[in-house]
């Protein structure tokens, strides 16, 4: 089998390894990108969650045959851009990190939906992060910080 | 809002921010060995022979033959094992961990071990449970009068269920051996000295040959309190026989199946009422504490105390028995007993009212404790009760008074609709004389040259803002710039204990420390000196003795307190209850920092939603957790609440540090109360509702029943 190419915050990798391997594992493990979490492994916590092709993934439930061609972004690389450094500051002014784990894939998740949607309702927000579970804060300041980075970053998104 | 109050840019936020923070899972797994438990596959049983297969190099299988020391853990008691003796108690109870380079390879090996058992017959009814591990009785007054005299008797049931702690990041520790002999134990965890201690004793050896150091830590809520120094074991004992480092991480399904959960509770109240009041109360409450003891002594006091609620009964008998079954130990979570005694509480108090036709936010606040009426247990409640103010509080925000009359009324269609309303305290701090007989905390502050402050505390930042609120406590008493003051993750071998990160109580207690120590930094100051000043723990004077054998005294020195209204509104045809609003007032003194406490604010009433509606879980009859994965075990998501709206009340607690008290656990508290209240609300007629979690399936349930 040929090396699955894709690219990999923003540089072009190979993969040796199987196409049956786990997207979140092989992030993890043969790119060393350990802000991608393992929460649940099976799609249902979002703390793995990156970027493929500008969408919001579970890399837990991709293998790497389906990575083939692709794009993937994780926080390693995002937090390099003007966007996050607009996200950081509005996550840091209300407090809405706490124990950290879910971070991540809040992080990706509120650049998908600001993508998708430069100024969202909060109803917006919430379905825009569902699929990402944060068992501290109660979810009250990861939404303001996102309708916070909104109205901020006008312009970016 | 004073200077302390106001907030800033947490101490851990860029580093989690940027994904840069390394928990234990996120160390390269090269030259690290993965451990595998082999779990019991029978609730109870006696373990005749484990056959293993033929080990390829580099891989290990540790049991309790490789235990150096003792094969005992160190908690509360010492009946847990380190992996299982003779006989398995619950299922998934560790018999022995295979360990090696590839995790796939450990797997491989596991599915071949065969473990002959000799089945026994496992108690799994919590109601036909009999052995008590805890067996506590305690009272005041003279209720056989009372109930003698009273116009009317109730007696009603109340249960709740298993709630899990689903922090994101699952247990996880590892164990390196150091030169020299000396063991290096770290991971995830809110106890760096509990699991020293249980370390210690399992390798049998002395306290300077192990050290234990918190990585980052995707939170806790009490399930990390225990449960760490049982992995803890396992990992040093079996890097003690490898010579290698070993880490285990627990999948998901694992750590919802095998650790630690909030007691499972069943509740029997007896209530006397005399001319419209309640005069006595006979509690009778049972939490099933699973297979062996570990933390069910503690959880269960802190249960019983609270078990006739924020109400004057002056006539009082309560009964506590934490019983075993064959299931996986029961332990801490956010709220340690309390969430179950004040759930059955307010509605016994809720059921009374509606019986009696009156208002039943109005029959409640005819019975609330106010300063300087006598608690549970004897003591004094030493300093003003605001509960009124903050019932006012909620009811501005949320017209409880008008819509709870409103919702009173008979209704019918598909979308009906509740209101309810509960009040709660918690005590802050450990339970009884803990803090004085067992704690003893010390802290410490290393000055260095350049007047930059190191803390030495072995308190842990579990996502809860320590390694920023104990800071600003000593920057603010140096008046020194933030940056100047740093709080690191715990080394035992650094930092001396200041007691275990539970119980609502680092700032409040170490904190204070904190504070006091900084004071005497102060006045011994030298420029360019290396200096450390070091403070210890003393009981303030005002406390009246607690004697646990009577459960007479103050049981804690003070309380925050909580009033929490929820509302819902039921569809009769689905069964599911949406929320459309959920309010609170909660004192927990002065906030350290007004975004972090709101932060728990909001997320302790998020979990306690969570425990009183979706999150149930259960056990088969065979004594296995049927809930073990986030499909069937449902903690809320951001859809399923609206904005939380919390506001802090402030009644400054004069010990703490600036007038603050304990905060974590107390915004779950009162949720089940609440929440149970509006959908018996909502639901109507005669419907009275008497457990927690209650699901949709449960609202079908009940409008069958009344159907029918």
């Amino acid at each position: 089998m040929e090396a699955i190419q894709f690219t990999l915050n923003g540089k072009s990798v190979q993969y040796d390894g199987s196409a049956a391997d786990r997207l979140l594992d092989v992030l993890r493990d043969a790119y060393r990108c350990t802000s991608v979490k393992c929460g649940c492994k099976e799609g249902e916590c979002g703390a793995c969650s990156v970027l493929l092709d500008g969408k919001l993934i579970n890399s837990c439930c991709v293998a790497m045959g389906a990575v083939q061609g692709s794009e993937i972004v994780t926080l390693e690389g995002y937090r390099e851009t003007a966007r996050f450094a607009v996200l950081d500051k509005a996550f840091a002014e209300i407090s809405a990190v706490q124990c950290g784990f879910c971070i991540p894939g809040m992080v990706l998740a509120s650049e998908a939906i600001l993508a998708a949607n430069p100024h969202p309702t909060e109803a917006e927000v919430r379905v825009g992060i569902s699929g990402n579970l944060c068992r501290c804060t109660g979810y009250n300041a990861i939404v303001t910080a996102i309708m916070n980075a909104s109205k901020e970053g006008n312009g970016l998104w | 809002m004073e200077k302390i109050s106001q907030s800033v840019v947490k101490k851990d936020h860029a580093p989690k921010m940027s994904g840069r923070s390394m928990y234990v899972c996120d160390i390269d797994r090269h030259g690290i060995l993965c451990g595998k438990m082999l779990r019991s596959k029978y609730a109870k049983a006696k373990l005749l022979a484990v056959h293993l297969p033929e080990l390829p190099d580099g891989y290990y299988y540790v049991d309790r033959n490789d235990v150096p020391g003792d094969n005992n853990v160190n908690i509360v008691m010492d009946d847990t094992p380190v992996y299982a003796r003779e006989t398995v108690e619950y299922i998934g109870e560790p018999i022995g961990m295979v360990c090696g380079p590839e995790e796939s390879v450990c797997e491989e090996i596991l599915s071949k071990i065969q473990v002959d058992y000799e089945e026994l017959e496992p108690v799994l009814d919590l109601r036909r449970a009999d052995e008590a591990f805890f067996n506590y009785e305690y009272g005041k007054g003279d209720p056989d009068r009372a109930f003698a005299e009273a116009d009317k008797v109730y007696e009603e049931e109340f249960e709740t269920g298993y709630q899990d702690q689903t922090y994101l990041e699952t247990q996880g520790m590892m164990a390196e051996p150091e030169e020299g002999g000396r063991m290096f134990v770290h991971g995830s965890m809110q106890c760096a000295y509990y699991v020293h201690g249980a370390v210690m004793r399992a390798l049998g050896c002395g306290p300077a040959d192990v050290h234990v150091h918190q990585d980052v830590t995707g939170g806790g809520f009490g399930g990390k309190e225990a449960f760490p120094s049982i992995l803890g074991c396992q990992v040093a004992v079996a890097a003690k026989k490898a010579g290698r480092p070993v880490r285990c991480v627990f999948g998901r399904r694992e750590d919802l199946e095998f650790t630690s959960k909030r007691h499972p509770s069943l509740c029997t109240y007896k209530a006397a009422v005399k001319d419209g009041k309640v005069t006595a109360m006979d509690i009778d409450v049972k939490f099933n504490a699973g297979a062996y003891t570990t933390l069910s002594a503690v959880v269960l006091q802190r249960g019983i105390i609270c078990a006739d609620g924020v109400y004057n009964i002056e006539n009082l008998h309560v009964h506590g028995r934490a019983l075993k079954t064959n299931t996986t130990p029961s332990g801490a979570y956010r709220g340690f007993g309390a969430p179950q005694t004040f759930f059955a509480v307010e509605m016994m108090m809720d059921h009374i009212a509606k019986d009696l036709g009156q208002d039943t936010l109005e029959f409640k606040e005819r019975h609330l404790v106010r300063q300087g009426d006598r608690t549970s247990t004897s003591g004094v409640y030493h300093f003003p009760v605001p509960i009124p103010a903050m019932i006012d509080e909620v009811d501005r925000a949320c017209n409880f008074r008008v819509k709870h009359r409103e919702y009173a009324k008979p209704q019918s269609g598909r979308y009906r609709r509740g209101i309810g309303m509960s009040m709660h305290f918690h005590g802050a701090g450990f339970t009884g004389s803990g803090e004085r007989d067992f704690i003893k905390a010390v802290v410490r502050l290393r000055k260095y040259k350049d007047g930059s402050v190191e803390i030495l505390a072995a308190n842990g930042e579990i996502g809860q803002g320590l390694r920023t609120t104990f800071p600003k406590i000593v920057a603010h008493e140096l008046n020194l710039p933030l940056e100047k003051v740093f709080f690191d993750h715990p080394d035992t071998s650094r930092v001396p204990d200041s007691g275990p990160t539970v119980a609502s109580r680092s700032l409040m207690t170490v904190g204070e420390l904190l504070r006091r120590a900084a004071i005497k930094l102060r006045t011994e100051w030298e420029d360019g000196k290396d200096q450390i000043v070091e403070e210890r723990y003393t009981e303030p004077d005002f406390m009246i003795p607690f004697y646990l054998d009577k459960f007479q005294g103050d049981a804690y020195p003070t309380y925050a307190w909580g009033v929490q209204a929820i509302e819902v509104e039921a569809d009769t045809y689905t069964g599911i209850s949406k929320i459309l609003g959920a309010y609170a007032s909660f004192d927990v003194g002065t906030p350290m920092d007004y975004n972090i406490v709101m932060g728990q604010m909001e997320g302790g009433f998020l979990q306690g939603i969570g425990y009183s509606s979706i999150e149930y879980m259960d056990y088969d009859a065979k004594g296995r957790i049927r809930n073990n994965s986030f499909s069937d075990y449902l903690i809320p998501t951001s859809m399923d609440v609206p904005k939380l709206n919390c506001q802090l009340h402030v009644e400054k607690y004069p010990f703490g540090p600036y007038g603050a008290k304990g905060a974590g656990e107390l915004p779950l508290v009162g949720a089940p109360g609440a929440y149970v209240e509006a959908v018996e609300q909502a639901l109507g007629g005669g419907i009275r509702l008497n457990h927690a979690p209650f699901t949709a399936e449960d609202t079908i349930k009940a409008l069958m029943k009344e159907e029918a």
